[in-house]
């Protein structure tokens, strides 16, 4: 009886490469969890050997880790928005109109990603001091912008090109205005699409060391920038609480946007077609 | 904009040029549309009277959409004018003009309710939030959607996404109504229901109404005036039983309904040598088992079962005819009289005449 045997070891296959991507994915944020609280973890005890909340107490307490945290959440929002404002009319361009170079701009939106960065950086620096961007927030912001805009562009715009036409002209036939059309129905329409080239910037200027530390250091250090410091000045549990915290707003935000960008109406309406 | 408010009505009046008569629902004059580079409508004419349905009735690539998408607006044509109840809207962008369409696929707006999608051209007018409300239940009433007011259309079904999009279609009050192969996406049942709820209602308010379809019996049985379509022309426009009875041309001969073609003559009798075109409906085939006058002796070589009427292949000694006869078939190679009734003429594909039997 072969069958049975082989269903057998399909099932526990399939367990087995479940089991291990668990330990894959979770493996890390359990440890990192664990160090967080531990107040000092020897070999070979499997669990820490005391536990304590004293490097939160650090990590809060110290002002220049308050002031990364503050820059982060006030930073990369400024740069989701100016890169909607940016971007969003440009993917509109490329989902709607033929115009001459439509491709050559489209791949072009690739080269920032293309070039090494840190190469990039350091010529943007010597440009950053001829208009005296160095160290100040535009700097950081217009920075962390080049890493959002493939996301905010080419997302947004296979979600534009996605809206039927149809859809579009009822709304015109109806008697409506192109911005009308365009604000009650194109972009909504789009919108989750829209949700996830946006998640995705926010993450991309989240998430952004590099160019942030060449232009903002030393004064305007954000969540990822200040992590070199730690890193290299702190106990490896002040990293394990900050890296927790570095995580909390990309979990919030997918959490926040997953309902809209997953399911209902919103999903259904692409078969509608 | 399409509901003609008391202000605009008013300033409608004085408009037409010929103010003797009223104007027509729609007129198209000298119409023309090139598309990359080839010509898809050429010098159109096309006047359908206030409260007539009209069907544009071809095969696939013959304009009938391209002269639709222009009516409506989404298109601007390249040359000649557009009218609607005597106002010229050639101009307009299709907001502002008082037309309305159906689209094929329905085109509802599937982030709004069905209730929201009916009230969209309503809210754009400015009306207070109780007098959309009222207008909104009493189309949905009038379409026996009510039940589905707060459904969105992706949960609902075809047939009903249809009476959505004629509802929404409908509370714009449009001088003219506009269909794209309205039940194309409705099973075959359905479609026959549809079609008459559409005509029924069409009737009923009384709006000039443009339908573009591919299905001749569509288009025969709802509409006061079909126009058939060819090549970006209107080959006939006439009222469907003129246009069975006597096409007048071949294309559209050939194009509704069946027709036996021969090129040759008719004598009366028999298809005989000659210039031209003969084109005989098989129903102008009678068949019978004893001689008949301007009969002549065939076989059966084939009878197709078709329900409620059966279609024979009869071979005389001059041509093959197909007809349908009703009641008990003949027997397959059974010897009988086939006698043609009725023979439409052409010459260089215009019809000449319509022969009965025994006339030459």
């Amino acid at each position: 009886m072969p069958r049975p045997v082989s269903a057998v070891l399909r099932a526990s296959g399939a367990w087995l490469f479940a089991i291990v991507l668990l330990v894959f994915v979770l493996g890390p944020l359990v440890w990192l969890g664990a160090h967080a609280f531990a107040d000092t973890w020897t070999y070979p005890h499997l669990l820490p050997d005391s536990w304590t909340l004293r490097w939160w107490a650090t990590v809060f307490g110290d002002p220049s880790l308050g002031a990364s945290i503050q820059n982060s959440l006030l930073i990369t929002p400024i740069v989701v928005l100016v890169s909607a404002v940016v971007c969003l009319p440009a993917a509109y361009a490329f989902a709607r109109f033929e115009f001459p170079g439509r491709r050559l701009f489209l791949i072009g939106l690739f080269a920032t990603n293309a070039f090494p960065r840190m190469g990039l950086f350091a010529t943007l620096a010597s440009l950053y001091y001829a208009l005296g961007l160095m160290n100040t927030t535009a700097g950081v912001v217009v920075v962390q912008l080049l890493g959002t805009i493939v996301f905010m562009t080419w997302i947004p715009a296979a979600a534009f090109s996605a809206v039927p036409r149809s859809l579009e002209e009822a709304a015109r036939d109806a008697g409506a205005s192109r911005a009308r059309v365009f604000f009650t129905v194109t972009l909504r329409m789009a919108l989750p699409g829209i949700l996830v080239g946006a998640v995705m910037a926010f993450l991309a200027a989240f998430d952004e060391a590099q160019g942030t530390y060449l232009v903002g250091a030393p004064d305007i250090l954000t969540m990822p920038t200040e992590m070199y410091s730690l890193v290299l000045n702190f106990p490896k549990q002040v990293a394990a609480v900050f890296s927790i915290l570095l995580a909390i707003p990309s979990v919030v935000l997918l959490l926040a946007v997953r309902k809209h960008v997953m399911g209902g109406q919103l999903a259904e309406g692409f078969q509608l077609k | 904009m399409t509901s003609p408010s008391p202000a605009t009505a008013v300033a409608d009046a004085p408009a037409p040029a010929d103010a003797a008569d009223v104007p027509d629902g729609l007129r198209l004059s000298g119409l023309s549309k090139v598309l990359g580079g080839r010509t898809i409508i050429d010098s159109l004419d096309l006047a359908v009277q206030r409260g007539e349905l009209v069907s544009l009735l071809g095969p696939s690539g013959c304009g009938k959409t391209t002269t639709l998408r222009m009516i409506a607006g989404f298109l601007s044509p390249d040359a000649g004018s557009i009218a609607m109840a005597g106002r010229d809207v050639t101009r307009l962008g299709p907001d502002k003009r008082p037309s309305a369409m159906v689209f094929q696929n329905y085109a509802l707006w599937p982030h709004l309710t069905v209730a929201k999608n009916v009230a969209y051209p309503l809210r754009l007018r400015r009306l207070s939030r109780a007098e959309v409300a009222d207008r909104v239940d009493a189309m949905l009433a009038l379409v026996n959607l009510l039940h589905h007011r707060d459904s969105r259309p992706p949960r609902i079904s075809g047939g009903e996404q249809q009476r959505v999009a004629l509802a929404r279609a409908l509370v714009q009050e449009p001088d003219v109504l506009l269909l794209d192969e309205p039940l194309s996406n409705l099973d075959a049942k359905l479609r026959v229901k549809v079609r008459e709820d559409i005509r029924d209602l069409q009737q009923r308010l009384g709006i000039t109404t443009v339908i573009v379809t591919h299905d001749q019996e569509e288009a025969l049985s709802i509409s006061d005036r079909v126009a058939v379509m060819n090549a970006g022309r209107i080959e006939q426009f006439s009222t469907p039983t003129e246009l069975y009875a006597r096409p007048a041309t071949e294309f559209v001969a050939t194009f509704i309904g069946a027709l036996n073609r021969f090129d040759g003559s008719f004598d009366g009798t028999r298809v005989v040598d000659g210039p031209g075109v003969v084109g005989i409906r098989p129903e102008d085939v009678a068949f019978s088992q004893a001689p008949r006058p301007g009969g002549m002796r065939a076989v059966v070589e084939r009878v197709v079962p078709h329900g409620h009427f059966h279609e024979l292949r009869l071979r005389r000694e001059d041509v093959t005819l197909n007809a349908y006869v009703s009641g008990q078939p003949p027997r397959l190679g059974s010897v009988g009289f086939a006698t043609v009734e009725a023979a439409l003429l052409y010459r260089d594909g215009r019809l000449v005449e319509r022969a009965e039997a025994g006339v030459a």
